[in-house]
């Protein structure tokens, strides 16, 4: 109880205040290690404004008091009441050249009500498209996690590496992953590899950069311990570097899916074929806004859902001391 | 008491530590010259910032030195080993692993080479239930109290059956009731083990209590051996006894004296 004092940041704190703790630690601490570590300053700022979904189902489990129940659903209603608002004075001030919620709800509701048409390759319901696009982050972003976990690992195992790779990934990692894109046509010649070659240059960096990072910051006192009971690198690894750094990981797991899906669209929209990404850029030729507007909903919500579902994965992986 | 150790077992000559820092060399230890016995139980006293905690790590060669040299049994100290266990001041056990694991890595790491699993899980139960853990061991270090993970870090020390003992502020960060139980736990475990003791604090009772010998620090930068007091009450040793014995009084006068008389101005620099 006492000793809590003087354990480390991993071993206190539960995982919503660990998360935010570690990435305002971050710009301090991962300058001081490394010259590419400035980096992860603008990798990790997305954390703190996600990290309040955790929060919420807790604060929904306290006892029923209405006025803390007030506060968890009418602000939300309020902003989506609030972009409901803007979009139909929107709507009305362009003469519905954007289309007006209510069309585009009745429009959604029909694209939902038979999602998975197929009447060609240009032609294809939205849960397809939507599909295709998942299916390429998911290749793209394996590919990425296989080669950048275990890169992530050296990397913050042997200085050397560090040093030899630092300037690289500082070069590379700003560089849109679009810009990848004519590379990947000429190598792989052909639009769908080259989708996914986009997917996982731009997944890689994150994977890489927050693992090297996780193990640079494995406590020193656990280190001591391995030291200590000259442990093999093998038990080093499978018994303190990895449990310690696998927050760490699904950290650049949850970064690298974030920007994966943010890509995707915008590489669909170049290759073309099947996606929801594409499928915006045929609406826009067709001139259907009401469909863009409703794939801009739907990017949105398969986004938050992967987003979600990646936190809670880290929730139960992350292990605090401090439940006394 | 300390006729009996005659056999020199860590012998220290002339060990000079320094750091580089930003603002320069900085130097932590100077000149320092001390041997341990085989069997003999060391406390290392001082003001906080005196190097004693360095002089621990350099021992269990945590570190090197910049000058001088370190031997155990005769045979130069050049990096950690089994043999000489530490216990840390924050119990630094893996939190993804239960009590029975922690203990276990340890005594997987020196006897799996020639025990079966089964006197392996022996050994690992016969620790835990020397400072009084079974009941405890498919707990995690987040389930249980703060003396009891020090004492699941003095089991892990222990099981390797080390032939020296390094503690570090081990009960730095406990209450005192906890502390002085487990003081005279860690008594009566190395009056049956018969360890070599080296341990490293900033209690002047607890030196005086468990120690044969009381090694005390100038203040840094650049400190050094001040004193040496041998305590030479007889074992085993009661704290309430004590606490109204002449002789133990004595001797926490005089480690008491040299704290806060001769080395008071603390920690200036820092």
């Amino acid at each position: 109880m006492v000793s809590a004092v003087f354990h480390n940041p991993l071993d206190a704190a539960a995982p919503a205040a660990r998360s935010s703790e570690r990435s305002a630690a971050y710009p301090t601490a991962a300058t001081a290690h490394k010259p590419g570590a400035p980096a992860h300053n603008d990798m990790k700022n997305p954390a703190p404004s996600v990290i309040t979904a955790p929060a919420a189902p807790a604060a929904a489990r306290q006892p029923w008091d209405s006025s803390s129940l007030w506060l968890a659903i009418l602000p939300p209603l309020l902003g989506m009441g609030l972009l409901v608002l803007v979009w139909e004075l929107v709507s009305v001030g362009t003469g519905a050249s954007i289309p007006s919620p209510r069309d585009t709800f009745i429009q959604a509701v029909q694209v939902f009500s038979d999602p998975f048409y197929n009447k060609g390759p240009n032609d294809q319901g939205v849960g397809w498209n939507v599909l295709s696009s998942l299916k390429r982050v998911a290749m793209g972003f394996g590919m990425a996690a296989i080669v950048g976990i275990p890169v992530g690992f050296m990397i913050g195992r042997f200085d050397f590496l560090s040093r030899m790779f630092n300037p690289l990934i500082s070069l590379l990692r700003p560089v849109s992953p679009l810009a990848w894109l004519p590379i990947g046509l000429l190598v792989f010649k052909g639009a769908n590899p080259a989708a996914i070659w986009t997917i996982f240059i731009c997944s890689i960096w994150p994977m890489i950069i927050n693992t090297a990072v996780g193990v640079q910051r494995v406590p020193q006192d656990y280190m001591n311990v391995a030291r200590v009971l000259n442990l093999s690198e093998w038990k080093i690894v499978s018994k303190i570097l990895f449990p310690a750094v696998l927050p760490y990981m699904l950290t650049g797991v949850r970064l690298a899916v974030g920007t994966a899906w943010l890509v995707i669209v915008a590489a669909e929209m170049l290759t073309g074929g099947v996606g929801i990404g594409f499928w915006v850029w045929d609406e826009w030729n067709n001139l259907n806004v009401k469909n863009i507007i409703i794939a801009i909903f739907v990017i949105g919500i398969v986004g938050l859902v992967l987003e979600f579902a990646l936190i809670k994965l880290a929730t139960a992986f992350t292990f605090e001391e401090v439940k006394n | 008491m300390s006729t009996s150790f005659t056999t020199k077992y860590i012998e220290i000559q002339g060990v000079e530590q320094t750091f580089k820092t930003k603002k320069g060399p900085f130097c932590a230890l100077q000149n320092i010259n001390l041997t341990v016995a085989r069997g003999e139980f060391v406390a290392l006293i001082g003001h906080s910032g005196c190097g004693k905690s360095t002089l621990l790590n350099l021992i269990a060669g945590l570190t090197t030195p910049t000058q001088g040299s370190l031997l155990c049994a005769n045979r130069e100290i050049s990096g950690p080993g089994p043999e000489r266990a530490v216990v840390f001041q924050n119990h630094s056990l893996l939190p993804w692993l239960t009590c029975f694991e922690n203990v276990y890595l340890a005594v997987e790491r020196v006897f799996a080479p020639t025990e079966s699993k089964a006197q392996l899980k022996a050994r690992t139960d016969a620790a835990l239930a020397m400072v009084g853990l079974t009941p405890a061991a498919q707990k995690r270090p987040g389930e249980i109290s703060g003396g009891m993970k020090q004492r699941v870090g003095i089991a892990r020390a222990l099981s390797m059956e080390p032939k020296v003992l390094l503690l570090d502020e081990p009960f730095g960060a406990l209450d005192a009731l906890t502390r002085a139980k487990l003081q005279d736990e860690l008594l009566q475990i190395v009056a049956t083990t018969q360890s070599t003791v080296v341990m490293v604090t900033h209690d002047v009772d607890e030196a005086v209590l468990l120690s044969d010998r009381i090694v005390m620090m100038t203040n840094g930068p650049s400190a050094t051996i001040g004193e040496v007091l041998s305590v030479e009450l007889p074992r085993p040793r009661n704290r309430v006894a004590l606490a109204e014995s002449a002789q133990y009084l004595q001797y926490r006068k005089a480690v008491i004296d040299f704290l806060y008389t001769r080395q008071a101005h603390v920690e200036k620099a820092a």
